[in-house]
């Protein structure tokens, strides 16, 4: 694929999470561009983004570029650092010509952890590799942060990725090679040389690797939490109040504790196991049972 | 001197003065080869980088400070104008409305040596609170608006602004949008040309805003805006492509990008200024098409004027005045309006993507702040930073969040409604504070206010990358100044119940919080750690949790940590917890907040050979 054949403009998408080099990547990408005789528009957005949330940078190249932006569904390479990120962006790639290149590493955010029902997964997104690369065009994934752990240094695994773009664009190795250098450590200029290199080795027998990850929770019974209070016997010390992780416990007008929030109880028994007074007991009902007292079900 | 203005563009187009820069680095590189002395500004995304870069240059060149906030920023510049030499300021879209009452003002007054300011807008709100327009600012006072299209004219235009706002008497605002402050390209430089100071101008009908001198100023006002627009068309400003047809676009900024993107064939007109109007070549355009539209982002502003003058146009009944434009909404809009065609072509792959929203860093020291807040179930006035991200899950503890330094004046003002049973308390940052805490906080003791304030002391204006601010006692170059004792400061202004607490010691905090609450009056508590990210990366030893101890009760869940992981192993129904260590910097909030005590330093495992 280059600037100068079929297509007037390249389009090139670096997406992933902050702090995972997104920016050192399309720079990178960019300066290679434009060492080529290449107009060059790279365009990222700052601020919010950088705090672990979604990162991406347009890299577009070619003899006269417009829009700093991709038009959508124009891509023609998308190269993610992680893979919920990759299946975030990928209505940007071209459907009919564009390349596909991602990590399979996994970076669970802390908004997946939040559903505190019982027995949930974390949320992530459900396509595997299987599943997109027989979607796209071309399409490449491979676990590149492994394999730049075994290599020596986990930070090469973008440098890895580096090596798997380099086989659908018109640039010598020699060329990357030096413009990868300006943008390492010297003392990890060997090892990212060999990780681009294994990157490109690696297209010629390229496998559809299994997502890493994938264990199926062990089930509890479905219970509902159900809290009894003893009003004569809590004194109002405020303890239980204080160290309930989901804030559900209140005390009322008369200082007794009340469970202000049943919904939101997890059945953690904090407040039971706190209380200097045995004011609070927990009591795990079966769905359809009401009655507290008549189902003692221990998990 | 105006003809000298234009031809002066760089002189050599030299490959070796060409470089890529962002549009905030090429307005910094125009700033300086525009011979200016003194710049000040505010620290605001996406405008930051603009200070940041000009203080790159030589000291003995140019005089740059970070100001308290944007007011402080254009005040100072003005000053130097006043001085006579060539002045700038810089700052997000909605610090304009800080540092209004001096820019309406100003307006009439004019300069002396020039004084430009460079405002950049964040359509679609990547990292702001709005998506005000600037345009309508320039308007509203009267002053003219450049806008660049990409990085190059970026420079050009900034320099040209000096010599505009020489020429005519008044400030020129450079607008930049997220889009081009970001994105990097080829921009060929030029070298610094020194200016001469001029004398200070004794005028004082010119430089003391009395009614009777203002009368006589707005008078100058009206008639500059006529002679800057004759002043585009005689340079040829705006920018004509002629298309093959006779359908036309008229457009301006970096939403001329997407125009030739999507539609090279009309003939496109890409003004330099959306106020004033290069009238001249708009009316020769006007003649030369049958149908226009205008493609602007944001607010109808140049489409409303070209209504007021009678031409037949459309523009905002297809383009979005919400949010940033794209190759696709510039292609959908021109559909609507039959333009385009609609494009036939493969549906794009879909898949299923998560919500990644950004959150606060492993280890940063506004988390327990926040957690101490919910724990005394507080009505928090919040305030713009990154703490603002307590306003979401799991934190959840920030009620209301409108605007620089609101947060205190809204608390006096819950307090006085005498509504609220809860303790209400204002959480500020440092760099908003002396931005505008200053006067609220002065309000609060004056009114006898019972409301506490959370002073969220991280050591610099974190949200934006790290700045420094009078507080911290570093100066934009680095070097050392007097450094604001917030303590003494507060304690002066007449507040008699101060603490100030290591925000990591959880329970001091929970417990100062608390007690401070119950404190009838104004009392403030100063949440003390620095920030994890900025001036330097903090890291310590990773914790680790001990699984089989781990009861999955969520404590530790709760802070929104994201170097707290589900672990696969399960108990009783709910996920059992990991650190990812690499995440973790060891601040030790989760430790604390474990009730069964199952957290620990990575190296009490290995000694315990576990």
């Amino acid at each position: 694929m280059s600037a100068s054949k079929t297509h007037p403009v390249t389009n090139v998408l670096v997406v992933g999470v902050g702090g995972q080099g997104v920016i050192m990547v399309s720079k990178v990408l960019a300066l290679l561009c434009q060492r080529q005789g290449h107009e060059v528009k790279q365009s990222e957005v700052h601020g919010m983004a950088k705090r672990g949330g979604a990162v991406f940078s347009h890299i577009r190249f070619g003899k006269k570029v417009h829009s700093p932006t991709i038009p959508t569904g124009e891509a023609d390479i998308l190269i993610a650092l992680e893979w919920a990120e990759s299946m975030r962006w990928i209505n940007q790639l071209n459907p009919e010509t564009g390349t596909f290149i991602s990590d399979t590493h996994k970076i669970v955010p802390p908004f997946a952890c939040r559903n505190r029902s019982r027995n949930q997964k974390a949320v992530y997104s459900k396509e595997t590799p299987k599943d997109v690369l027989g979607k796209v065009a071309q399409g490449y994934a491979l676990d590149a942060v492994g394999v730049a752990a075994e290599l020596g240094n986990e930070r090469a695994a973008n440098t890895i990725l580096l090596g798997v773009m380099s086989t659908v664009l018109d640039f010598s190795v020699d060329d990357w090679l030096d413009v990868i250098a300006k943008f390492v450590p010297p003392k990890s200029i060997e090892i990212n040389k060999k990780a681009f290199l294994y990157g490109r080795e690696w297209v010629k027998e390229a496998t559809i690797p299994e997502m890493n990850g994938e264990v199926e929770i062990e089930k509890a019974a479905e219970l509902t939490n159900e809290l009894e209070i003893i009003p004569a016997w809590c004194k109002g010390c405020d303890i239980c109040v204080r160290m309930c992780p989901e804030h559900c416990l209140e005390l009322d007008a008369e200082q007794k504790v009340v469970n202000a929030r049943p919904d939101n109880c997890t059945g953690c028994r904090i407040c039971e196991w706190l209380c200097p007074d045995f004011a609070i007991k927990l009591h795990k009902v079966p769905v359809n049972e009401k009655q507290p007292d008549a189902a003692m079900v221990e998990a | 001197m105006s003809d000298a203005a234009v031809a002066e563009k760089p002189e050599s187009k030299k490959r070796s003065n060409i470089r890529p820069l962002m549009g905030n680095e090429a307005i910094a590189r125009g700033v300086w080869e525009a011979g200016a002395k003194v710049c000040a500004a505010y620290p605001g995304t996406p405008s930051t980088e603009i200070l940041e870069n000009i203080a790159r240059y030589p000291e003995q060149d140019i005089e740059v400070e970070w100001a308290s906030n944007e007011k402080t920023a254009l005040d100072i510049a003005m000053g130097a104008s006043f001085a006579g030499v060539r002045a700038f300021a810089a700052m997000k879209h909605v610090g304009v409305n800080v540092a209004s009452d001096t820019l309406m003002s100003q307006s009439y007054i004019g300069v002396n040596g020039a004084l430009v300011m460079a405002v950049a807008d964040d359509p679609g709100i990547h990292s702001s609170q709005n998506e005000q327009d600037t345009r309508m600012f320039a308007k509203f006072a009267g002053v003219p608006i450049l806008e660049p299209v990409d990085a190059q004219q970026a420079l050009d235009y900034t320099r040209l602004a000096f010599d505009i706002s020489e020429q005519f008497d008044t400030l020129v605002i450079v607008r930049t949008t997220t889009r081009l402050s970001h994105t990097r390209s080829a921009v060929v430089t030029g070298e610094r040309k020194e200016k001469k100071p001029k004398d200070f101008n004794d005028e004082i009908s010119k430089n003391v805003m009395i009614p009777s001198h203002a009368r006589l100023r707005h008078s100058h006002v009206i008639a500059r805006e006529k002679a800057i627009g004759d002043y585009f068309d005689e340079n040829n400003m705006a920018e004509w492509a002629k298309g093959s047809g006779k359908i036309g676009i008229i457009t301006a900024g970096p939403a001329s990008t997407y125009v030739h993107e999507v539609i090279p064939e009309a003939s496109i007109l890409t003004l330099p200024s959306s106020f004033p109007l290069t009238k001249g070549t708009i009316k020769k355009f006007m003649d030369e098409v049958d149908k226009v539209l205008v493609v602007e982002e944001l607010e109808p502003v140049i489409e409303d004027q070209l209504k007021i003058m009678g031409y037949d146009v459309a523009g905002k009944e297809f383009f979005s005045r919400e949010g940033e434009f794209s190759p696709e909404t510039v292609r959908q809009g021109l559909e609507k309006s039959g333009f385009l065609k609609p494009r036939t072509g493969k549906k794009p792959i879909a898949a299923s993507p998560i919500p990644r929203p950004p959150v606060l860093c492993a280890g940063c020291p506004h988390i327990s702040s926040y957690m101490a807040l919910n724990g005394i179930n507080a009505r928090v006035a919040g305030d713009i930073g990154c703490y603002t991200l307590a306003a979401i899950e799991p934190l959840k503890a920030i009620d209301t969040t409108v605007a620089m330094g609101s947060s205190i004046g809204n608390a006096v003002g819950m307090a006085r409604a005498g509504t609220e049973t809860r303790p209400i308390v204002a959480t500020i940052g440092d760099s908003t504070f002396i931005h505008s805490g200053i006067p609220p906080l002065i309000d609060a003791v004056y009114s006898k206010a019972n409301i506490t304030i959370l002073l969220l002391d991280n050591h610099i204006t974190a949200m934006t990358g790290g700045q420094d601010h009078a507080a911290t006692g570093i100066s934009i170059r680095g070097k050392h100044v007097e450094r604001i004792n917030f303590a003494e400061l507060i304690a002066s202004l007449g507040v008699k119940w101060i603490r100030e607490i290591d925000s990591y010691d959880m329970g001091k905090l929970y417990q100062t919080v608390r007690e401070a609450t119950l404190y009838k009056g104004v009392s403030v508590v100063i949440s003390n750690r620095p920030c994890v990210l900025d001036p330097t990366r903090i890291r310590g030893e990773s914790l680790k949790i001990k699984t089989e101890n781990c009861t999955a009760c969520q404590s530790c869940m709760n802070l929104g940590c994201p170097a707290l992981v589900w672990d696969d192993e399960m108990y009783d129904g709910q996920h059992k917890v990991r650190i990812d260590p690499v995440a973790c910097i060891g601040c030790s909030m989760c430790i604390q907040v474990c009730p069964t005590d199952s957290i620990r330093p990575m190296a009490d495992f290995a000694a315990k050979g576990n």
